[in-house]
């Protein structure tokens, strides 16, 4: 984002690899299944029932997806807000894996809609429902999926700008005998288009922050209001986890994750692309990460225990093993960033990161699904239809990113660090790439 | 630059902690007293008076059958598809006779359908307005033109009554609405109600059905679970049911008088009152950020550099 641009880099390598078709794979299965259910109704490619109207595809794609998105919100509130522009190269990617987060969960939600065709209701003000949580949490991640395009847009305006339009110029030679386009209009209009990136960027540049401050509040709002979302199910929730405190925990919650997003995404990309690990920027995240989960964590027992609600804690039922296996993933995992040494390992970084999400996920599904109880009778588990569904659409989203991260700048530039404030210099690892994507320094 | 980055830390939980302490702020006033009005009409179920010969539901289906693209539900059995005999509520059946048996002499038919909660958690839940309640009649209904599907208002429904019509492409929900479109606009009644020959099913003013409910346990205080059931679970509702039985083993469920969904409004409201508190942390944060963006560009981390 911003005008930093020399921060960021086209990630070298080809388009279509082995991963590239495997993922594809998976996409069109999705898709087939998808326009299916839209033949033979929802109830053909799910496993919901009138007791379990919401399944995976709330619990996971929407309720859980948003906060692995989050990586864009948490970090932009460190560098904006917290004023910490050592992590500023991280961004792009950040968002790049909010825009498909968000953007993805709204499709999930308009296949599991019954009737989307309705969908533009939440346009018109005359049908606006203000007491509905719902009403809320929609108009707000529409617009931020829209706010989360537009922070994305200075990668693309950047690549329009100096692009060299080869592809189109290529193509263009092979459609010369054919259709005969004006070799002298196609080059003019090319260059008017970049002319116009460049213009539209230095227009966005200048209040581009006014969006990206929209970027935070949004979250703050819809991510709140998601936990606000089942305190209406009432006592169908387990009193494990239905509480006033929801819209809370669910905030917190989501920058938590979001800082586990960036350092697990952040390292997974640097091993399979080969790249220096940014061991440097991830420590000093995780050294946030373990207050924000401790800070979480107490609220979330302080209002157990202020609810009496110790006895179900460890009944040892289904719902207390999914409570206490929630509490210690997020506990253990954040507990492993409080050693400075974890937090310069790019294995534990990542373990820790991946261990946090799940815990945090967890929790969320806890929330909308596992603790979620509708009464005798009823029993939910998602169908093969229904996962491969929203296997399909997680496939989109790496699909998606490991596709655009190779056209637009997106990767941190590992020659272009921010000098640091005089914190934790140690293993720095810029421009050495170690051999087969292993960190080296350990 | 410890203690630094301790204040950063401070600051970053105390905007973290702004952005919705709200929600954790003490509530608000109501959004509204659930207390019902003098005009609510209500339908009162009296199962020691239900014979089970299930005359409501097949004048129910008959007379609701276009409005919500209804469908019959045979038994397998039933190879020339002459009986509707759906097993429970689903999406072609409004409401459902069940058959609760203690014991071969010991049993008690129950009527299923909508409670038209006094605070209904489907109407609040509704994002689009598809359910609304009648502010005279107090009757909860439904309207398939601007229902999107999303079915939050299944989750929000403590007694499980909308139903989905999981296997069509244009699937609608479907739930009791006093016949509000058919039998009580043409003939001032629901057609359950009308139908039932064994004087089961009451209709008529709230107020005056709870007060001949209570007259009944009274006067039969043997034949009664001594309470009305819909008088007072979530705040009410204007469908009362009188029993032998405990309602739960009818498969009512236990409900406290509190009304989920106004604890609901209550935080929504608390929090996004007129809209005050995030624009009022859009200004905030607008302020530190320009602020930060303005130091951060004079070091030089421009374009230029």
């Amino acid at each position: 984002m911003g005008s930093h641009h020399d921060e960021y880099q086209v990630q070298p390598g080809k388009l279509f690899t082995k991963p590239f078709f495997i993922l594809l794979f998976f996409v069109l299965v999705g898709v087939a299944l998808i326009v299916y259910r839209f033949f033979a109704g929802v109830g053909a490619v799910t496993g919901l029932s009138d007791g379990y109207p919401w399944g995976i595809w709330i619990a996971y794609d929407v309720a859980t997806g948003t906060a692995f998105a989050c990586g864009g919100y948490a970090l932009a509130l460190l560098i904006y807000i917290m004023n910490r522009w050592k992590y500023h190269p991280l961004i792009r990617s950040a968002i790049l894996t909010s825009v498909f987060g968000y953007c993805l969960a709204g499709f999930s939600v308009v296949v599991d809609l019954g009737r989307y065709w309705n969908a533009y209701g939440f346009f018109m003000p005359s049908r606006w429902q203000g007491n509905s949580v719902m009403f809320e949490v929609a108009l707000c991640v529409m617009s931020y999926s829209t706010v989360l395009i537009i922070e994305f847009l200075p990668a693309v305006l950047y690549t329009l700008e100096h692009s060299k339009w080869k592809w189109v110029r290529e193509s263009s030679h092979w459609l010369y005998v054919r259709m005969i386009p004006d070799a002298d209009a196609l080059h003019s209009g090319l260059t008017s288009v970049s002319k116009v990136a460049g213009h539209v960027q230095v227009r966005l540049d200048k209040v581009l922050i006014f969006f990206i401050v929209l970027g935070i509040t949004l979250p703050s709002m819809h991510q709140s209001s998601l936990g606000s979302m089942m305190i209406i199910a009432g006592e169908k929730l387990s009193p494990l986890w239905q509480t006033g405190f929801l819209p809370l925990l669910f905030l917190m919650n989501c920058v938590f994750i979001g800082y586990s997003t960036v350092m697990f995404e952040s390292i997974l990309s640097s091993y399979s692309f080969k790249r220096a690990y940014e061991v440097h920027e991830l420590s000093g995240i995780a050294r946030i990460v373990p207050w924000i989960a401790g800070l979480w964590m107490a609220v979330r027992l302080g209002d157990l225990i202020w609810r009496n609600q110790i006895p179900n804690m460890f009944a040892f039922d289904k719902n207390s093993c999914f409570f206490l296996l929630e509490v210690a993933l997020i506990g253990g995992s954040a507990f492993m960033m409080l050693a400075k040494k974890n937090r310069h390992s790019p294995r534990k970084l990542f373990l820790s990161g991946a261990l946090l999400m799940l815990g945090g996920g967890l929790y969320r599904f806890n929330v909308y699904l596992i603790g979620f109880n509708p009464g005798e009778g009823w029993s939910y588990f998602p169908s093969v239809a229904e996962f491969m569904i929203t296997a399909g659409i997680i496939a989109i989203e790496i699909l998606g990113y490991l596709t655009l991260v190779k056209i637009f700048p997106v990767m941190p530039n590992p020659t272009k660090h921010y000098a640091e404030e005089g914190e934790e210099l140690v293993e720095e690892t810029v421009g050495q790439i170690a051999p087969g994507g292993v960190y080296a320094g350990k | 630059m410890r203690s630094q980055s301790r204040r950063d830390f401070l600051k970053l939980m105390g905007i973290t902690g702004a952005a919705c302490l709200a929600s954790a702020a003490p509530l608000s006033a109501s959004t509204g007293p659930a207390a019902d009005s003098d005009t609510a009409i209500a339908m009162l179920y009296d199962a020691t008076k239900c014979v089970g010969c299930k005359a409501c539901m097949s004048a129910c289906k008959r007379v609701n059958f276009d409005q919500n693209n209804l469908a019959y539900e045979q038994l397998e059995s039933d190879k020339d598809k002459l009986w509707d005999a759906p097993l429970d509520l689903s999406g072609n059946t409004r409401t459902v006779i069940k058959l609760y048996k203690e014991s071969d002499t010991r049993f008690s038919f129950v009527k299923h359908s909508c409670m038209h909660c006094t605070k209904p958690g489907c109407v609040s839940a509704c994002p689009v307005k598809a359910m609304t309640k009648d502010p005279v009649t107090g009757v909860v209904a439904y309207d398939k033109n601007s229902c999107i599907g999303c079915r939050y208002c299944q989750v929000a429904c403590p007694y499980n009554i909308p139903r989905f019509q999981w296997d069509r492409a244009l699937p609608q929900i479907v739930k009791c609405d006093f016949c509000k479109h058919t039998n009580l606009k043409e003939r001032g009644k629901p057609a359950c109600g009308e139908t039932c020959p064994a004087g089961a099913i009451a209709f008529g003013k709230r107020k005056d059905l709870l007060v001949e409910a209570h007259k009944r346990i009274k006067e039969n205080p043997d034949s009664y679970i001594p309470k009305v059931y819909g008088e007072k679970e979530v705040g009410g509702g204007n469908h009362l049911y009188l029993a032998a039985f405990p309602f739960k083993k009818l498969g009512l469920p236990d409900l406290k008088e509190e009304s989920p969904t106004e604890f609901s409004e209550h935080i929504q409201h608390t929090i996004y009152k007129g809209f005050i508190a995030p624009v009022a942390l859009y200004g905030t944060l607008c302020a530190i950020a320009l602020k930060n963006k303005k130091a951060q560009d004079k070091l030089g981390h421009t374009e230029d550099d």
